[in-house]
């Protein structure tokens, strides 16, 4: 089945390259944009057997760093 | 006593040869070179330097994946016997990561590669590391970073500072690290990682030679243990 970990950074921590794509989206026009935050998604193929445990493991030892991430796991139907 | 020092080289590591010659021109004794895959590290080290580059080609966060390969298991169990570590931008990013060091190395706020010498303040001058220096000296090292703001929650900073373990701060704008924070030492003294780079500043066709008292306190520092 397909996992897909959401890592965003939290929040009160400076999002320098976010601060530079909102500058952009203002450059090209757009309005009304008040913030960007960027993070990563991680798309992962498992075993079914594969256990939220292991999936919180693998998210905070490796996929996020705690000290200025969070994390968010969504197992994806079909 | 013979100075034994191991430079730790992994895929994407560049620094590792000036590592190896500040270390071999300081202590007189050439460092034993290990590679990122082996298990483990050799006996009796007196001094472990894990050098700047771009390790892993910065894959997923500069340093993560420097600090889940087998040698960091060896490096994490020598900090742990009070082995000197000294972790230099990509190291700094390494230790980080694997929690031998608080806080995180992020993007710049300027969003830009920053690549020349800066001021720094020394600030602690009661390590292994920094007992070369005299307290509040301002000394000028290179620095070549892209993810060298230095965070760390408020508590972490006041606990840091309030240790005593702020090695190293930015004397003039550098990254936006907090509190200008350029090296920290974890709480046994004996880990330091910094963003600048003292084994580019051991020669004067370097430019300046203002690294070179912080390899000789620490031949001065084992010499007299």
């Amino acid at each position: 089945m397909k996992v897909r970990v959401h890592v965003s950074l939290k929040n009160g921590v400076l999002d320098p390259q976010g601060r530079a794509i909102h500058h952009a989206i203002e450059g090209l026009g757009f309005a009304g944009v008040k913030d960007v935050r960027a993070g990563r998604l991680f798309e992962l193929e498992v075993d079914d057997s594969v256990t939220d445990a292991a999936l919180e493991d693998m998210a905070g030892k490796l996929l996020a760093n705690l000290v200025i991430e969070n994390y968010r796991i969504e197992r994806v139907a079909g | 006593m013979a100075f034994r020092s191991a430079v730790i080289t992994f895929p994407g590591s560049n620094c590792d040869r000036d590592m190896a010659v500040a270390l071999e021109q300081i202590a007189g004794t050439a460092p034993h070179r290990v590679w990122h895959g082996d298990a483990d590290l050799p006996d009796r080290l007196d001094f472990i330097a894990l050098p700047g580059g771009f390790s892993y080609g910065d894959y997923l966060r500069s340093g993560a994946m420097a600090a889940r390969s087998p040698i960091m298991q060896a490096v994490i169990a020598a900090a742990g016997r009070g082995v000197p570590v000294l972790g230099v931008c990509n190291g700094f990013q390494v230790l980080t990561e694997a929690g031998l060091l608080p806080g995180a190395l992020m993007r710049n706020a300027g969003i830009r590669f920053v690549c020349r010498e800066v001021a720094l303040t020394v600030a602690n001058t009661q390590s292994l590391f920094t007992a070369g220096y005299a307290a509040g000296q301002q000394i000028r090292i290179p620095v070549a970073h892209h993810d060298g703001n230095y965070f760390a929650d408020a508590a972490t900073l006041d606990r840091l500072e309030g240790e005593g373990r702020v090695a190293f701060r930015y004397a003039e704008p550098v990254n936006g690290s907090a509190r200008d924070i350029a090296g920290v030492l974890n709480e046994a003294g004996n880990v330091l990682g910094m963003m600048p780079h003292p084994e580019r500043a051991i020669d004067p066709v370097h430019g300046g030679t203002d690294g070179r008292a912080l390899f000789e306190a620490a031949v001065r520092a084992l010499a007299s243990a």
